[in-house]
């Protein structure tokens, strides 16, 4: 007797059965690696997101003869020795007179006290005005300051009433003339860009620290490394695929080729160290270096999708061209190449996308260094962006928790940017076909 | 096979343009093809047939060395275009190709407008000094494969945006845009219906006034009804090389009849 098509067999049940497990594994699976990306990137963002706003002041400063040219004659050469110490007072000064102006109450607050609530960087960057035009001197300028750290951390919830009590660098009393100060206008909180344009700042100063010459170092060196590895990653990668023998030294090159895209990135930096540095004798810290190294790292990687991708282009294709007698060349060239573009810039923006967000190299070759002027070219020492994000978890004061997480959203932008660009292209060359 | 017009068969020429001698195939180890002797006759269509594997493929690939592609290929004994042994150190199989084209099992447009597809040849190979010589070129080429009236209107649109029988005839009008002397076709018919089979065939017999045509096909049909000289490959070897008429219809060697007759194959 046959059995009905109506109820199901034991073995049919078990087959069904194991297929919705597999199914909600799956689910699962994603589920669970769809959260942790939520997690990560709220987390991220919402430790980040501060660093691009900041608390600044605005107030009239007297820059009174007598503290910065007790001389006159605004001789160049002594007005250079006069420190931040003494423009530190005059903004601490200015500051004070313009609460009493406004007539909030500052009782318990020293002149000490006002310093304190302004960035030290604050200090330097109205020296650098006085040098750069000494005719202010005797004048009233209005000026704009970066708020202390703690200032600043206590409009980020950072720094609370309860804190500053115990807190040597701050006081209740500095917390509680700043919301006067907002309340007044004199205190506000705007886009920060100098986070973008400003050097790293001292140990103290998370306030004044800024990305720009992480920027500049890593735009420098990301710029190297397609100019390098692009030519002779597809050079190399069209060679071996489409002409060169296959025996046992080209099967031995495609193995170290494997094998070295997955050497550890630090090892690169020690080759670099090794090479570029000690034997070379190029400048540490420098963005030719950094660059250098990077290309070597990014090498195998570009190769192997590269490969993969002429080696997806349909043979018929192939035999087409060189039917019609064009040599092979003209054929890779013609015919391949296009065709295997979209995957080779695929590869490419993932190798370039990764040599971006490569920290261990970079340590090794000096780029972790403190630097504050701006590189003028690839042979000056400069800063990357994912070292930067290192380089201020690292620091003690919580200011450079936000800054870290800041770039860290500064370098998925560029990453986003990256995969943007990939996508576009891809569509481009895609489309012509 | 009562749609065999045998009395359609006359052999234009005598002279021979490719002539082979004792070719020897291997792959490797494998020893594919063995004493191979064909005359390839000026403007006539020449078909080789055989079961699979025995080599007619192979056979006819040696003959614009695109056997040079695959790797552990090798191939002795002589083969002569025009008196030249084209296996010669001083052949450039680039220009080789040029003189002996190809059309493919698989029609194979290049992902190009169809314009590009058939202006190709020339362009690489300099054959047109001015776009309207080009021009002209093109139109003449997809006249001969006689598709130009199809796709006059859209000559910028995509080669591969068109069906498989228009796509075999472009990649025919690619072929004979270069001039060549000799037109190989690799089963050129078996991706396509019935119909398009049709338009291929009558084309192949028109191509047979400018070009000698040597088509390799596993229907013998086929052969019967566009050749005029016809091959038997078997395991290796050349059996039976004849006029088509006489082939299949007084084999001189057992192995053909039993081929032709189904029995083996």
């Amino acid at each position: 007797m046959s059995s009905s098509l109506f109820t199901q067999d034991a073995r049919t049940t078990a087959r069904n059965a194991a297929e919705r497990r597999f199914r909600a594994c799956g689910l699962a699976a994603i589920v669970l690696a769809l959260a942790a990306l939520v997690w990560l990137l709220i987390s991220i963002f919402s430790a980040g997101a501060p660093a691009f706003r900041q608390a600044f002041m605005t107030f009239p400063v007297t820059l009174d003869e007598k503290a910065l040219d007790k001389e006159g004659g605004r001789d160049p050469a002594k007005l250079s020795k006069v420190t931040t110490v003494s423009y530190a007072k005059l903004l601490a000064l200015g500051l004070k007179a313009k609460a009493e102006d406004l007539g909030l109450e500052t009782t318990g607050m020293k002149s000490k006290d006002f310093a304190k609530m302004i960035s030290e960087e604050s200090a330097a960057s109205l020296r650098d005005r006085v040098l750069a035009d000494p005719t202010l001197i005797g004048q009233t300028i209005e000026f704009t300051v970066l708020a202390s750290g703690r200032v600043d951390g206590y409009y980020k919830g950072r720094v609370t009433m309860k804190t500053a009590v115990k807190d040597k660098n701050t006081s209740p009393e500095q917390l509680a003339l700043a919301d006067k100060l907002r309340a007044a206008g004199v205190l506000d909180i705007r886009f920060n860009w100098g986070f973008f344009t400003m050097p790293d700042a001292s140990d103290k100063r998370p306030e004044a620290a800024g990305l720009g010459i992480a920027i500049v170092g890593s735009f420098l060196m990301m710029a190297l490394v397609l100019v390098l590895s692009l030519p002779i990653g597809v050079a190399a990668s069209v060679y071996l695929e489409e002409f060169a023998p296959k025996n046992r030294w080209t099967d031995l090159i495609e193995v170290n080729i494997s094998n070295l895209a997955a050497v550890p990135s630090i090892v690169y930096g020690i080759l670099g160290l090794s090479i570029f540095i000690n034997f070379v004798g190029l400048p540490q810290s420098a963005p030719i270096v950094g660059g250098l190294v990077l290309t070597l790292m990014t090498l195998p990687r570009i190769i192997i999708p590269t490969r993969a991708a002429l080696k997806a282009v349909p043979p018929s294709i192939r035999d087409a061209a060189l039917g019609v007698g064009a040599s092979p060349l003209q054929m890779v060239f013609h015919h391949v190449l296009p065709l295997a573009m979209p995957g080779i810039l695929t590869g490419m923006i993932i190798g370039l996308a990764q040599a971006l967000g490569e920290s261990a190299p970079l340590l090794l070759i000096g780029m972790v260094a403190f630097v504050r002027d701006f590189p003028g070219g690839f042979f000056d020492p400069a800063a990357a962006l994912p070292v930067q994000v290192y380089n201020w978890t690292v620091r003690g004061d919580p200011g450079f928790v936000e800054r870290a997480s800041g770039a860290i959203i500064v370098l998925l932008i560029f990453l986003l940017i990256m995969n943007a660009v990939a996508i576009v292209l891809r569509r481009r060359f895609e489309r012509r076909w | 096979m009562n749609d065999m017009r045998l009395t359609e068969r006359n052999v234009a020429s005598d002279t021979a343009k490719m002539r082979a001698r004792k070719v020897q195939v291997y792959y490797g180890d494998n020893h594919a093809l063995k004493d191979v002797d064909v005359d390839i006759l000026d403007k006539t269509v020449t078909a080789f047939i055989g079961p699979s594997g025995c080599g007619k493929s192979t056979f006819l690939r040696c003959l614009n060395r695109m056997n040079d592609t695959i790797a552990g290929c090798r191939v002795e004994g002589e083969i002569t275009l025009e008196a030249e042994n084209i296996y010669d150190r001083r052949v450039d199989p680039v220009q080789l190709r040029a003189k002996v084209g190809m059309v493919f099992q698989k029609p194979n447009p290049f992902p190009k407008s169809i314009y590009d597809n058939v202006a190709y040849g020339p362009r690489i190979h300099g054959l047109t000094r001015s776009k309207a010589e080009l021009d002209e070129r093109v139109e003449q080429s997809l006249r001969r494969a006689a598709l130009w009236n199809e796709v006059k209107d859209r000559l910028l649109s995509p080669g591969t945006g068109l069906s498989g029988g228009q796509q075999q005839r472009l990649c025919i009008a690619r072929a004979v845009a270069t001039e060549p002397e000799v037109l190989l076709m690799d089963e050129p018919c078996s991706a396509l219906d019935p119909i398009a089979t049709a338009q291929v065939e009558e084309l192949i017999d028109e191509l047979r006034e400018n070009f000698s045509v040597v088509i390799v096909t596993h229907s013998m049909q086929q052969a019967a009804r566009v050749s005029q000289k016809t091959a038997f490959f078997h395991l290796g070897h050349l059996v039976e090389y004849g006029d088509t008429g006489q082939i299949f219809t007084n084999p001189r060697d057992p192995r053909t009849e039993s081929y032709i007759t189904g029995r083996i194959g």
